[in-house]
């Protein structure tokens, strides 16, 4: 451990990683290091175990973790509750991000920065202050003003709660951004506002992992490394070409390749 | 649901500690002597003691009801103390004579009874024990016509007005805690804002149960007359008893000719505890006469009490005359809410409004219970309900009991309603964000008030939003 950290110290460092939801087991020896500054996406098929692991990362507990470690900058992320981890710099972004009646957006967003201010023992931001530095974000992903004022997700469209989740990123500005599906069910230009919007968002000390399904995401925001998941580990990591082979071939064949036993994962039992 | 939301819900009542004071009280019981005799203690004018009587005599022809979506042990009303004051009362000339002791009581529930200490533009009525201990900025409203203090001094000051419009809105005959209230009341507050006044500042009065065995009956009348208006506040608390207490009180509101009269209450009476043991017993007749053109508008946030029986109603007898009714009621723990509204439409084009947020935790029982009622010449009558219920944890209940009574066909009527449930989904989302599962509670609840919450005055709002909060701590389970 100690030689590692002389050299980068990992930001995200996941070994071995096992899950069951019920008796099924939907991660099955996880293991995945991310360094500060780089873009990860993790690719995979339905029910591979992508957004389980992008769950249980941020605390999630619907999944019971049964063996493995994952550490943030160091600290035990599976010892942490949800909002720990959220102080820590941990960022989730929704596939389905949740309705809050009545609970304005703007002031959704100030609570949450100030409760992590807060945890952190940093100043709290008023009104005001506040309000500024959110309007500055919002031209990153072009969002209307009007929206602020509006309950947290009500009544918004899908292309908008995505474009909602990546003004909280900007905000909230976390060590590490886990997207889940930030691409599903969006039309290209919401696509392309929201994949400029975690473009611009990219630093030396941000890292992100972007979970989908396809690889249109990755035209977009092209990523440092990409993984594909199948029965609940990674089975494939590569450069930019895996996404492209991924395209040509269809999970199909990594879903045969894994059946067969050629990652060495063992094979998926039928729930 | 998890431990956090639990712990959240048990929290304690911040109001429950009793004052020291000597009281003046009668024995327990009921009875016509006794009836006289809190009239006498005031000293009464004749009309106000027939008006007594007339009203315990019809009271011992009646029955409790039954019909509340509640239960209780049945009241001993022979083991009730029917009047109990703070002694000794001599008239007081300035707030300084004001006994230490309460003030000292008022001060620790953020209600300080020294003007300059008050916010400038709100007028305290302090009841204590049912008896008004003090009135601040009396003499500034008086500058402007508008009268408002004790219930007692307004008999002694303006007969004429408490005979007028005394009963004029709730009959004694009308109900068996109204009629109860009407033979025994010992004080409350009265306001008048006199023609084409716009009153200068909120008035308000705060309610503190204090002795133990008492029962507490208020008086509440508010006219506004022709073209005038009034913002009126009621913020009440107890302190914490293992017995429970009967609080039977009546409020009348008269809204002439273009008048406006917006009533706020924060209800905040000592719960009982989380096992149900002790808490208020809160049986409450409002009522308000809408005259051509007025307007009266009810909103309260019902956080306390073990019982709630409650419906703030409009009778909107002019043409053009509007109700509205703006509720959220929190039951925690054992906590019983039967509350809602009537809105009886008359005149002609009358309107009204219906907002009613239930909120249940722990094993609160919440029920909504209104009436909408159109009458024969109500020509163009409109309402529009809303009624919204919102359940934490899985060991509580809503019900909603809307009548509708339509004998116009040109009345227009809708109703809707919703139930749901603060999800795992949703608290997990805040959390993720950094909101701690309390602070995410009382904010998702908060959100499903807003629109009652928006309708009150400024600084009550405030308090009302910390309140929802504290009155979740310890709820979901």
């Amino acid at each position: 451990m100690s030689q590692e950290s002389n050299r980068t110290a990992a930001m995200l460092e996941v070994r071995d990683l096992r899950a069951r939801i019920d008796e099924r087991e939907i991660l099955r020896g996880m293991s995945l290091t991310v360094n500060p500054g780089e873009v990860h996406a993790i690719m995979g098929p339905n029910g591979s175990g992508k957004s389980t692991f992008a769950g249980i990362l941020a605390g999630k507990d619907r999944a019971r973790v049964t063996g493995g470690t994952a550490t943030l900058d160091g600290q035990d992320l599976l010892a942490m509750t949800p909002e720990a981890r959220a102080v820590a710099g941990l960022f989730l972004g929704f596939q389905y991000p949740v309705e809050i009646p009545g609970v304005g957006n703007l002031y959704f967003m100030r609570t949450a920065l100030n409760a992590q201010r807060r945890s952190r023992g940093e100043e709290e931001l008023d009104a005001v202050d506040f309000l500024e530095l959110a309007r500055e974000k919002m031209k990153l992903v072009e969002m209307d003003p009007a929206f602020m004022n509006r309950g947290v997700n009500e009544g918004f469209s899908g292309g908008e709660k995505k474009r909602n989740e990546v003004l909280q990123m900007a905000v909230l500005e976390p060590r590490l951004a886990i997207l889940d599906e930030i691409d599903s069910g969006l039309d290209i230009d919401a696509l392309r506002v929201v994949a400029r919007g975690v473009e611009a968002l990219r630093s030396p000390v941000r890292s992100t992992i972007l979970v989908t399904h396809y690889q249109r995401l990755l035209e977009y925001i092209v990523p440092d490394r990409i993984h594909v998941m199948a029965a609940g580990s990674i089975v494939l990591s590569g450069g930019r070409e895996l996404a492209l082979e991924l395209e040509k071939k269809g999970y199909a064949w990594v879903d045969e390749e894994a059946k067969r036993g050629a990652f060495g994962a063992p094979a998926p039992v039928a729930p | 649901m998890s431990d956090t939301i639990r712990e959240l819900t048990e929290q304690k009542y911040k109001y429950g500690f009793v004052t020291d004071v000597e009281e003046d009280r009668i024995r327990k019981g009921l009875d016509e002597d006794v009836v006289r005799l809190i009239s006498s203690k005031k000293q009464e004018p004749q009309f106000l003691l027939d008006f007594r009587l007339k009203a315990f005599r019809h009271w011992l022809t009646l029955e409790e009801p039954t019909w509340a979506k509640v239960h209780y042990n049945p009241i001993d009303y022979q083991g009730i103390v029917y009047y109990s004051a703070p002694r000794p009362r001599k008239k007081l000339s300035s707030m300084d004579e004001v006994d230490p002791e309460m003030r000292e009581a008022f001060a620790k529930l953020g209600i300080p009874l020294e003007e300059q200490k008050r916010l400038s533009n709100v007028a305290v009525d302090a009841v204590f024990d049912s008896v008004s201990v003090a009135t601040t900025f009396k003499k500034k409203l008086a500058d402007m016509g508008v009268i408002f203090g004790s219930f007692s001094d307004a008999v002694k000051e303006h007969p004429a007005l408490i005979e007028k419009y005394l009963g004029s809105v709730v009959p004694y005959t009308d109900n068996y805690f109204a009629t109860l209230n009407s033979a025994v009341f010992s004080d409350g507050s009265f306001a008048y804002i006199p023609k084409g006044v716009r009153c200068p500042m909120e008035l308000s009065t705060y309610f503190r149960i204090n002795a133990a065995d008492t029962g507490q009956f208020e008086r509440t009348l508010i006219v506004a007359d022709e073209g005038a208006s009034v913002s009126y506040l009621e913020g009440c608390t107890a302190p914490q008893r293992d017995q429970n207490q009967l609080h039977a009180a009546v409020v009348e509101l008269v809204a002439l000719d273009r008048a406006d009269i917006k009533y706020s209450t924060v209800q905040n009476w000592y719960p009982g505890d989380a096992e149900g043991k002790g808490g208020i017993y809160n049986f409450v007749t409002k009522r308000g006469k809408a005259m051509k053109g007025s307007r009266i508008s009810w909103t309260q946030v019902e956080t306390g009490s073990a019982i709630t029986w409650k419906y703030p109603s409009c009778i909107l007898q002019g043409d053009d005359s509007v109700g509205e009714f703006y509720s959220v009621a929190l039951t925690n723990h054992r906590q019983q809410a039967d509350t809602g509204t009537k809105m009886i439409h008359i005149g002609k084009n009358t309107r009204s409004t219906i907002v009613s947020k239930g909120i249940s935790a722990g094993r609160g029982q919440n029920t909504y219970r209104g009436q909408v009622k159109i009458g024969k010449g109500a020509e163009g009558a409109r309402n529009h309900s809303q009624c919204d219920s919102l359940l934490i944890g899985d060991r509580c209940s809503a019900h909603t009991f809307p009548y509708i009574e339509a004998r116009n066909p040109t009345a227009q009527v809708e109703h809707e309603a919703t139930t749901s449930k603060i999800s795992e989904d949703q608290l997990f989302y805040c959390r993720q964000r950094g909101i701690k599962e309390e602070d995410a509670v009382s904010m998702i609840v908060n959100g499903f008030a807003r629109q009652v919450l928006k309708e009150l005055p400024m600084e009550f709002a405030v308090e009302a939003q910390k309140l929802l909060g504290m009155s979740l701590e310890g709820s979901v389970g």
